[in-house]
């Protein structure tokens, strides 16, 4: 019944991948991409990592779809057409894919207690941390406790996307943005505040 | 979107369930699935509804651009914080043992605290981002 479940949404990921490459449409794709998440936390949650399903489902299908939305509006909804046959990129995607099917084949079996990953420093997680933390949920013992280093890079790294964004795209509208068509002609949705920012901005410049 | 008032009162009344989720998620991390980065995105969420259905003007009003920017470092101090009270206190970097008088309940204020600042940089910057990418108008052509 698990692995009826598992292939049932392993194929359903294949389906809306090879959507998302085919749609011209952006609005289309990213309520395809947003589906992905979702039947992705589905798996994760047949998986039995819902810590991971978890993240999935609210920053995949939620934040992100939400993100590319605003893009969307401000980039327009249809894609241009292509006209090169990309036959370079489908062989070196092929050949990649090879690769990775190949190695595949040397990997322990999926969900044997004897593999390597079950006898590093598993055993100590689900034997010490009971009465070294005294958390239920394990997930958050060795994501805020053991690997805490680790969790401080990773909150770090979120901070410096902020900063990434907030130095290109900036704090708002950018009046320098604007064509000087639109500029010139009065738009209603430029409030007071957008018109005080120009002056500054053209300090800087 | 002012007249359309199905939607302004359904997000009214998912809004406060939402930051009420946010919070579960958040605080019973410790028990179940979720934690800090679940719990901002969730807490974003529901600021990022409230500026889709009554405008992005509204919804700075209610948590100004420079609180959330804040919001996206102060975690991270809150975060490395508790690394520097621990070595204050005679521990290593990130060892909560020594915030309490029994290393298990030291554990406990630790992680409670640094889930906390995930919370509050994962809140602060999602909710930046969004404002960010709202905030813009189209480049007309």
């Amino acid at each position: 019944m698990v692995a009826i479940t598992q292939i049932t949404l392993l194929a359903l990921l294949a389906v809306s991948a090879i959507a998302l490459l085919r749609i011209r449409n952006l609005f289309a794709v990213v309520m395809l991409g947003g589906i992905y998440s979702l039947v992705s936390a589905a798996l994760f949650t047949s998986l039995d990592a819902v810590d991971v399903a978890f993240t999935e489902a609210a920053v995949g299908a939620g934040i992100s779809t939400v993100l590319l939305l605003g893009t969307l509006a401000l980039v327009g909804h249809e894609a241009k057409p292509r006209v090169r046959r990309p036959l370079l990129p489908l062989f070196v995607v092929m050949v990649t894919g090879g690769v990775l099917v190949y190695g595949t084949l040397d990997m322990p079996p999926f969900g044997d207690p004897a593999n390597p990953a079950h006898h590093h420093v598993a055993p100590r997680y689900i034997e010490e941390s009971p009465h070294e933390i005294g958390i239920p949920n394990m997930v958050t013992s060795v994501l805020a406790s053991y690997r805490g280093y680790d969790t401080m890079g990773e909150t770090t790294v979120i901070f410096t996307a902020l900063v990434a964004v907030l130095l290109l795209i900036g704090m708002g509208p950018n009046p320098r943005q604007v064509s000087w068509k639109s500029r010139g002609s009065a738009e209603p949705g430029a409030g007071p505040e957008d018109r005080e920012d120009e002056p500054t901005e053209e300090a800087h410049g | 979107m002012d007249d359309r008032i199905i939607l302004r009162v359904g997000a009214k009344i998912l809004i406060p369930y939402i930051l009420l989720f946010a919070l579960y998620v958040q605080f019973h991390g410790d028990y179940g699935p979720g934690g800090g980065f679940q719990a901002g995105v969730i807490f974003a969420a529901g600021f990022v509804l409230y500026a889709l259905v009554y405008g992005l003007g509204n919804a700075k009003k209610v948590m100004p651009p420079a609180v959330v920017h804040t919001c996206g470092a102060l975690g991270v101090m809150i975060f490395a914080g508790v690394g520097f009270v621990t070595m204050g206190l005679g521990g290593v970097f990130l060892d909560y043992g020594v915030l309490a008088h029994d290393p298990e309940h030291g554990q406990h204020y630790g992680i409670l605290l640094v889930e906390f600042g995930v919370l509050v940089t994962v809140f602060g910057v999602m909710v930046s981002l969004f404002y960010a990418f709202a905030g813009r108008r189209r480049v007309e052509t």
